[in-house]
């Protein structure tokens, strides 16, 4: 066993065509050729996917848990900018 | 009909073996990422090895399945080669092991596909793009230890010498065979060659050549692994999970 471990890489699969690639988990690896096969072992075995992406963990900039309220609540009461204020046209399934 | 009962055997037996080899790293592999790929690698080597065996079981007529033929046979009836029955070492010979299997199989699954056989044309078919992986696989770490530290350069040329001399038996010129490996010969060395010059290994010289793999005449390690793989079937006749 290494002492120090590889970095940390996020592995986002695509399901299948026409599908947005989805966050699945995260692996260590050296680099990013050995993070994508060890993302096709370890998350696509099952027939998960048609498609990896892998990422540096570290490339990824996140929101903050502290930051909930300031970015998503002021989002909370503003109904207007939801589509709620239209009739939906009989015969459109999925609007 | 003999000689396609014994190729189906021979392979099957080498999937088996290696199967069982390499599910030896589960739990001790460097990285837990690489603990999978190797128990992924295994469990296509089993995959292959059951589909051989049963077909090798219906070619004999004798009435033995997968499982009969798998776990109630003794060392000198098994006729895989020597190379798949060695013991793993470290990474790096696990690693040259899986690189001379994969670089064998490979060529030889593809060119079972296009065989007259039909049962042996589709089990090639299947298992051609699991070698081409494992091929990959191997490679990428033959690469990366070759052409790394002086230390994994040092033990990746250790064993790359170590198992080389086990890959001539695989050539074994073998008439009448639905596929003759001898004619792989040159497909083989064209990619082993291609992956050790980029890992800065040297390839070694062909001289002693181990062989009787096929002849059912083994190392001592065989015994043992069969006896770690029969035990419970051999204690529990037939037991099911």
């Amino acid at each position: 066993m290494s002492t120090e471990r590889a970095p940390l890489w996020e592995v986002f699969v695509r399901p299948r065509r026409g599908l947005a690639h989805t966050h699945v988990g995260s692996l260590h690896a050296p680099d990013a050729e050995l993070a994508l096969r060890n993302a096709r072992d370890l998350y696509t075995r099952r027939q998960e996917g048609v498609s990896i992406w892998v990422v540096p963990a570290g490339a990824i900039t996140a929101s903050s848990p502290d930051e909930k309220d300031a970015f998503f609540d002021p989002a909370a009461d503003k109904v207007y900018r939801h589509p709620t204020f239209y009739e939906v046209p009989d015969g459109v399934a999925h609007l | 009909m003999k000689n396609t009962f014994a190729l189906a055997l021979a392979l099957g037996d080498d999937a088996l073996i290696a199967a069982q080899r390499l599910g030896e790293w589960a739990s001790r592999a460097p990285e837990m990422e690489e603990d999978i790929a190797l128990a992924n690698i295994a469990l296509d080597q089993l995959g292959a090895a059951r589909l051989l065996l049963t077909y090798a079981g219906e070619l004999e007529g004798a009435g033995r399945d997968e499982d009969a033929l798998a776990y109630l046979r003794d060392d000198r009836e098994f006729t895989n080669c020597l190379l798949v029955e060695l013991p793993n070492g470290d990474f790096a010979v696990t690693m040259a092991k899986l690189l001379l299997l994969s670089a064998y199989q490979l060529p030889l699954y593809t060119a079972l596909a296009g065989c007259a056989d039909e049962r042996l044309a589709a089990i090639g078919a299947k298992a051609r793009k699991e070698s081409a992986y494992h091929l990959d696989h191997a490679a990428l770490w033959v690469r990366r230890l070759g052409d790394g530290t002086d230390e994994s350069h040092r033990r990746m040329q250790a064993a790359v010498d170590e198992v080389w001399p086990y890959a001539q038996e695989l050539f074994r010129p073998w008439p009448g065979a639905p596929v003759d490996p001898a004619t792989l010969r040159a497909d083989f060395d064209g990619r082993v060659d291609a992956v050790l010059a980029e890992a800065t290994l040297t390839r070694p010289a062909d001289g002693w050549a181990p062989a009787g793999g096929r002849d059912g005449l083994h190392t001592e390690h065989l015994s043992f692994l069969l006896a770690e793989m029969q035990v419970l079937h051999r204690a529990h006749p037939g037991a099911k999970w």
